[in-house]
């Protein structure tokens, strides 16, 4: 039996991450999923989160993802987002700024708000600023 | 015959020229491979996207589900929407021309039909524009660096015009990036969405019902083909510039070569002129 899997995570701008995991966790729409090796092939849509994996011999990772599908194939998770980034790259004053701006337009909200629109982008960066933390706690 | 001082002059004119279209080929080089770089990028994501929608299609097709989907249900084409990408700035060989010719066929070929044309770019837009065609839109400023939050929203115009019934079918024409030298124009359909459904459907768990998965699979394969294209047409555009401004660097090169021969020879001219009046003047004297 394989011990490690390969994760893949590609945005329209670039293929992010191509490696061997030993485990990861995925934010599906449904609830997070924790996926390990020799999984069962599963398609599902992904949720706005975060996700998070091991690799083997270093520390645990962790990404912002949303809008996409995860695609578990034999050893093999494909996580097709339309955002992601690393939670180490992640620049937390620009996601403070969106959430502010999200939250701002939600609390006075114009004739022509996007109600949806303006709750996922406040989603997202709140998703991002979590991500950050963890990202930087994982460091020290 | 001119003078020494119009030839030097005209040398110096040919040799500006050049260090402005050698600079431009610097620039063109540079913008080149950035671009390059993020067509190779998106590779990975649209071939998932490719297989995942086959995948889903296929599965769909089992439940006769797909014909329902309205991206997918094809019409009489009687109103088209053309999309065309082009340039903002020249200079750059035939890349625009091309475009603008083939857009112009596009059209004269459909006589029956109401083509409206989607402008992006300058240069697209300045000539249909003054040809008072049937213009839908136009943006300009965003085909050197194209953004994914622009595809995102032509892709999303696009879909409601024909979810409307507005259009019935919707082209892309652009410009491929083939290689460095050569540039090729694509005229790709991308509504309704052709799927190809012959191959089995793969073997998965799904957690959510399959029409819920086309119906959100099929929008972002109508947003990529608009990021891809315009992600071509930038890396395509580069490329073209680049090998305008090489080839008349080199011209330039040429013609200074030429100039400076000739500037040789009508110096030699006068210099033996001089000589043969000294000598005529001094065989007058004896």
């Amino acid at each position: 039996m394989a011990d490690t899997l390969v994760l893949e995570v590609a945005t329209p701008e670039r293929l992010m991450l191509e490696q061997h995991v030993t485990e990861a966790e995925v934010p599906a729409a449904g609830g997070a999923l924790g996926i390990l090796p020799e999984h069962a092939p599963l398609l599902a849509e992904l949720g706005t989160g975060e996700l998070s994996y091991t690799a083997p011999g270093s520390p645990r990772r962790h990404m912002a993802v949303s809008d996409g599908w995860v695609e578990v194939l034999p050893n093999r998770i494909r996580v097709l987002a339309l955002r992601a980034e690393f939670g180490d790259e992640i620049d937390v004053e620009r996601a403070r700024r969106s959430l502010k701006r999200a939250e701002d337009r939600l609390a006075t909200p114009a004739e022509n708000l996007d109600v949806a629109r303006a709750l996922n982008a406040a989603r997202r960066a709140r998703v991002r600023l979590v991500c950050a933390s963890h990202s930087v706690a994982a460091k020290r | 015959m001119p003078s020494l001082i119009d030839i030097r002059r005209r040398i110096r004119s040919v040799r500006n020229t050049q260090q402005i279209t050698k600079a431009m080929k610097m620039v063109a080089a540079a913008r080149l491979r950035k671009a390059q770089e993020r067509v190779i990028g998106s590779r990975p994501y649209s071939g998932m996207l490719d297989e995942l929608l086959r995948n889903i299609a296929a599965a769909a097709a089992n439940q006769d589900a797909a014909e329902a989907h309205p991206l997918l249900s094809r019409r009489p084409e009687t109103r088209v929407q053309l999309v065309l990408i082009t340039a903002d700035r020249g200079l750059a060989g035939a890349f625009n021309s091309n475009l603008i010719k083939s857009a112009q066929a596009f059209m004269a070929q459909r006589p029956g039909q109401e083509v409206q044309i989607e402008l992006l770019g300058r240069k697209g837009r300045d000539f249909f524009v003054r040809r008072n065609a049937k213009v839908s839109g136009e943006t300009t400023g965003i085909s050197q660096t194209p953004s994914l939050r622009h595809a995102l929203d032509l892709a999303g115009t696009l879909m409601r015009r024909y979810s409307d019934e507005e259009t019935d079918a919707v082209y892309l024409l652009y410009n491929e990036f083939k290689s460095v030298l050569s540039q090729t124009v694509v005229l790709k359909r991308i509504l309704p969405i052709e799927v190809d459904t012959s191959q089995p459907a793969r073997d998965y768990l799904l957690e959510q019902p399959v029409t819920q998965f086309l119906d959100n699979l099929l929008p972002r394969y109508v947003q990529l083909g608009v990021f891809k294209a315009f992600l071509e047409t930038a890396a395509a555009e580069h490329a073209a510039r680049m090998t305008a401004m090489d080839a008349a660097t080199t011209n330039a090169n040429e013609v200074i070569d030429k100039l400076t021969l000739y500037m040789n020879r009508v110096r030699q001219a006068s210099i033996t002129k001089e000589i043969i009046e000294v000598v005529s003047g001094a065989a007058a004297l004896e």
